[in-house]
């Protein structure tokens, strides 16, 4: 078994340079018809008893949960119950907070992630990650930004106009720097900045993108615009999305993980968790009775 | 406009405070007025004393037992020479040390005895760097009275504060920008190279420069390591034999001819104004680097 965790063989190329056209409000429904037991993807990634500890105190207290392929994932829940803590596990993030510990088993494609022989720098070229917070490199330039990952990890990149190019447009901000790609990537608002971090993940053509609260400091229309572009990336990336806001999540997701003190309480469908969950305390919560 | 404004808020605050209150300003005053004045009666004399001397045959004309006719160009260029020689030693192993200190080094026992010591070392009397130059760099390394010796003892004393300097620009630099490289898969080293350095080269270099501008004043670990008092040639390798600015005022004071002394007060002046220079280039190069860095 291949322990090192190369890149699987790049499935579709970046779409080229041309403006792509948002997705519809019909196309959207349609890409989101619930999948059922003939159309359910296979898991691209798969936690198992996953446990997560911040000094002595555990974070995360045994999570199984199943990622699928081509689909947008959420994970809601109150404020402090792991979200972010489950996330960062997935592409071995949590690992680099000072004593931060983990165990249990996360899949990727089949392989343990935390298997001794596994490199987590290549891992989290495979598992991109979006923070909460956008934060753009304030030394580089727009276009350095979104090359930021393949100069960090000492590639030459053949052609890096074209590639940012690309990447900006998948992340829906190219029309707006199209004329200062020079210019530092602080100038930008916080969506615009938001967004020049989804490129620089996209740039490196992730299997997964983890987004961390995305849209928690965006206004109504940056959010629309993120939305609509996870929509889009939806049909080539695995995606998982922290949220808070349970419209967001009901409006992007396929599927949606309801995590409570650092377990999780229920995982279903979108649309079936938010009609019939079946535990009371995600009930509870979706409903707004506490959280 | 704000002026009127603070000016009443200024009165309100004063009508309200009482007699000790004043009393403790006031002398709060002159404790700052009367250091200042000093120093500015120092410069202004040595500035009047050395007015006739100032021109540009002082400075391009070498060391002479005619005091009129006696110039400051080997100690200028030695001390040129030396600031730049100790700076290209002392910036790669401060930042070295301060890298290994910040991002590397668990905490430990020893790193902490090494936190301690370079606190310490900071504030030990410069002749001791001398006379630990002269022993290790000039005798037992063989470099002798030499440039090199020299820098590397300069050297010696800059690096606790450079080490410092370094250690106060990497913390500064957000954890949130680290996360966001290693999440681009990018290893600790490229991160530092590509991230974390770039965004502290400008405190870096600042605490450098700072550093270098109270260095260039030591005169003490210079006489012990057996920089010359008396050069009437330019150094043309770091293994040359030179002089300093220091030192050669320290010679022209302790003459007893009063023209030298007027040479002293020149020479002062010089040093005075290159120390000037070095902090400017300081504070030009923060903001030059600091433009570059957008946040
Ligand atoms: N760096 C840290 N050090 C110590 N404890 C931490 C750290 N980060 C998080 N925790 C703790 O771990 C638990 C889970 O935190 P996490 O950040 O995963 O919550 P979250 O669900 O993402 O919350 P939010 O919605 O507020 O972002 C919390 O109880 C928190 O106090
Ligand atoms: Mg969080």
């Amino acid at each position: 078994m291949d322990t090192d965790l190369a890149p699987s063989p790049p499935t579709t190329p970046l779409p080229g340079g041309g403006p792509r056209p948002t997705a519809s409000a019909a196309g959207r429904s349609a890409a989101l018809a619930p999948d059922d037991a003939a159309t359910r993807p296979a898991e691209k990634m798969t936690a198992r008893d996953l446990r997560a500890w911040f000094g002595a105190s555990e974070a995360l207290r045994g999570i199984t949960l199943p990622v699928l392929e081509r689909r947008v994932t959420a994970i809601i829940g109150p404020s402090g119950c792991g979200k972010s803590t489950f996330v960062r596990c997935l592409n071995r993030m949590h690992e680099v907070v000072p004593g931060a510990r983990v165990s249990g088993s996360v899949l990727l494609d089949g392989q343990e992630i935390y298997a001794p022989g596994v490199n987590p720098v290549r891992l989290r070229r495979r598992v991109g990650m979006v923070f909460q917070k956008p934060n753009p490199f304030p030394t580089m330039s727009i276009r350095d930004n979104v090359l930021a990952g393949l100069r960090l990890g000492g590639e030459r990149v053949a052609d890096p106009a074209g590639l940012a190019e690309r990447a900006l447009r998948q992340a829906a901000l190219w029309d707006e720097v199209k004329d200062v790609l020079d210019r530092s990537g602080s100038g930008l608002s916080g969506g615009q900045q938001q967004r020049l971090c989804i490129a620089r993940a996209l740039a490196l053509e992730p299997e997964v993108l983890l987004m961390d609260e995305p849209c928690s400091a965006l206004d109504p229309t940056a959010t629309a615009r993120i939305e609509e572009l996870i929509h889009e990336l939806r049909e080539r990336y695995t995606i998982v999305i922290v949220t808070h806001n349970m419209q967001q999540a009901a409006r992007v997701a396929d599927y949606t993980a309801f995590f409570h003190l650092g377990e999780l309480v229920e995982y279903d469908r979108t649309d079936v968790l938010f009609t019939r969950p079946s535990r009371r305390r995600t009930e509870d919560y979706i409903t707004g009775r506490f959280g | 406009m704000s002026l009127p404004i603070s000016r009443t808020r200024d009165l309100a605050i004063r009508r309200a405070e009482s007699a000790p209150q004043r009393a403790f300003a006031a002398i709060g005053l002159v404790a700052l007025v009367l250091p200042l004045l000093l120093l500015l009666f120092l410069f202004g004399s040595s500035l009047v004393d050395a007015w006739p001397r100032l021109d540009w045959s002082f400075l391009t004309s070498f060391p002479s037992r005619k005091p009129e006719s006696a110039g400051i160009l080997p100690a200028l260029v030695g001390t040129t020479c030396l600031m730049g020689l100790t700076a290209v030693i002392a910036i790669p192993v401060g930042l070295g040390a301060a890298l290994y200190l910040e991002e590397y080094a668990r905490p430990s026992r020893l790193t902490a005895l090494i936190e301690l010591n370079i606190g310490t070392l900071a504030g030990v009397p410069s002749i001791l760097y001398g006379l630990l130059g002269l022993e290790v760099f000039a005798r037992v390394l063989g470099m002798g009275r030499s440039l090199l010796a020299g820098a590397c003892t300069l050297a010696l004393l800059l690096l606790p504060m450079v080490i410092m300097a370094s250690r106060e620009a990497l913390r500064t630099v957000p954890p949130s920008l680290r996360e966001a490289s290693y999440a681009l898969g990018a290893d600790k080293w490229r991160t530092l190279r590509g991230v974390v350095l770039p965004m502290c080269l400008p405190g870096v270099l600042t605490g450098v420069i700072l550093s270098l501008a109270r260095a260039i004043g030591e005169t003490a670990p210079l006489i012990t390591i057996g920089a010359l008092t008396y050069v009437a040639f330019l150094p043309d390798s770091v293994h040359s034999e030179f002089t300093a600015l220091p030192i050669q005022i320290f010679n022209w004071v302790s003459r007893p001819q009063a023209g030298f002394h007027v040479n002293a007060a020149a020479g002062i002046i010089v040093l005075v104004a290159l120390m000037l220079l070095l902090n400017g280039v300081a504070i030009w190069l923060r903001a030059r680097l600091q433009r570059r860095i957008y946040w």
